[in-house]
């Protein structure tokens, strides 16, 4: 039997090994949410969200200057009412932005990208943006594409009758 | 006839040890405020199991890492998403690889030795002996021996995902050459402070299981050379069967 000195020690020591790889796991592998403190919040309708999730991210210039707080569906105007807070530190943003629902690379998650505009006035706490563009549903596009060969294909055929 | 007269002893028996396994659960539960103003015994037992595992535990969660950072290079290749790697095994870890491989290898290195060391001291007459001098030997040893079972199993399995993280890094970034950059942001991006949470709630169970079988097995263990023997067996699979079925219902009631 070792003493009790050293067993004390290196249980010590493994414990705190135990929760220094819990605090690495929590601060460096995950992401933290912006604090609540330091953010505002907006507000956008869109017609169709595709498949955007609570805690995507909402980016300007490919730079993420807030998340998606909440999704809901509106029933008063049938459209899906999408919160995003956004940092403080970007309080510049115009008025007149558009937010479009995009899709990162071919297999990634959906994100906000915020379009600058060009009003002076800047979005504050509880605002909504006006312009928005709706995710791509790929299988609507898929469908109008398979019309409009369907049909070009059908005016060949009368142009060759 | 005889046949389903067989079946029936046998669920019955089964029956009677999940009860007999509660019961000493119950019993255990109650002696734990009593052992805790002896934190010296709690903390020799965390030695025991926890800073003993350290070892084996590092050794095999680097190479858990490192057959993940391969596999999932070539897997992720074949769809050109290798920055994916990141993510990928890092949620492996975090949510099943790190709780139920920690648990597999405590039931192996530190179960077996908690309940053939019990074992051994109602095989030569320890415990009664205890009894005799008026110490309850389940404050004396069963307690003091779950509890550290139950402190260490979490803390060896975050020590687990953090090893078999750097052990993907090493293979992916180092070897391979997925971009760092990539590797990093996306799994930061997409693992969440609840999926730790889920990896943590995992060990914390299956410790808390692994550490009652043992201590179980080796309290019941017919007092002879044989039956410490078949005790350390049971130990060993009845904690693997248990963790992998915890592991199901856990998962599938936290996803």
């Amino acid at each position: 039997m070792r003493s009790t000195r050293a067993v004390e020690l290196s249980t010590g020591l493994f414990v705190l090994l135990g929760f220094a790889a819990l605090f690495f796991l929590v601060t460096q592998i995950t992401n933290r949410q912006l604090s609540l403190n330091d953010s505002y919040e907006v507000y956008a309708h869109f017609e169709n969200i595709g498949s955007l999730k609570p805690g995507a991210a909402v980016s300007i210039a490919g730079v993420t200057v807030g998340r998606v707080e909440s999704i809901v569906f509106d029933q008063q105007i049938y459209k899906a009412v999408v919160r995003m807070r956004i940092n403080s530190r970007y309080d510049k943003i115009p008025v007149d932005s558009d937010a479009s629902i995009m899709t990162s690379g071919l297999l990634g998650g959906q994100y906000i990208g915020i379009t600058v505009g060009g009003a002076d006035e800047y979005l504050k706490d509880g605002d909504q943006i006006e312009f928005v563009q709706d995710a791509l549903v790929l299988e609507n596009l898929i469908n109008q594409l398979v019309a409009t060969f369907s049909r070009r294909g059908e005016q060949t055929q009368e142009t060759e009758q | 006839m005889t046949l389903l007269r067989e079946l029936l002893d046998s669920l019955r028996s089964f029956v009677a040890t999940v009860g007999a396994v509660a019961l000493f659960f119950v019993r255990v539960l109650g002696q734990i405020p009593r052992a805790l103003l002896r934190p010296g015994l709690i903390v020799e037992q965390v030695y025991n199991a926890g800073a003993l595992s350290l070892v084996i535990i590092m050794t095999c969660g680097l190479f858990v890492g490192m057959v993940l950072g391969l596999q999932g290079y070539d897997l992720l290749q074949r769809f050109g998403s290798e920055d994916a790697l990141g993510t990928g095994s890092a949620l492996a870890l975090i949510k099943e690889l790190g709780p139920v491989v920690t648990a597999l290898l405590f039931a192996g290195r530190a179960g077996t030795a908690l309940a053939s060391e019990i074992g051994l001291m109602r095989a030569t007459d320890q415990l009664a002996a205890m009894e005799m001098m008026a110490v309850d030997p389940f404050r004396r040893v069963v307690a003091p021996r779950f509890l550290g079972g139950c402190i260490a199993v979490p803390l060896l399995t975050m020590i687990f995902i953090s090893i078999g993280i750097f052990g993907v890094q090493l293979i992916g970034v180092q070897q391979l050459g997925v971009d760092a950059a990539a590797f990093w942001s996306q799994m930061r991006a997409s693992v969440d402070v609840s999926d730790v949470m889920e990896g943590v709630i995992k060990g914390c169970v299956f410790g808390v299981a692994c550490s009652l079988i043992a201590v179980y097995e080796g309290y019941t263990a017919t007092p002879t050379a044989e039956g410490v023997g078949r005790a350390t067996t049971r130990t060993v699979v009845i904690s693997a069967v248990l963790t992998l079925l915890l592991d199901y219902m856990l998962t599938a009631a936290m996803l």
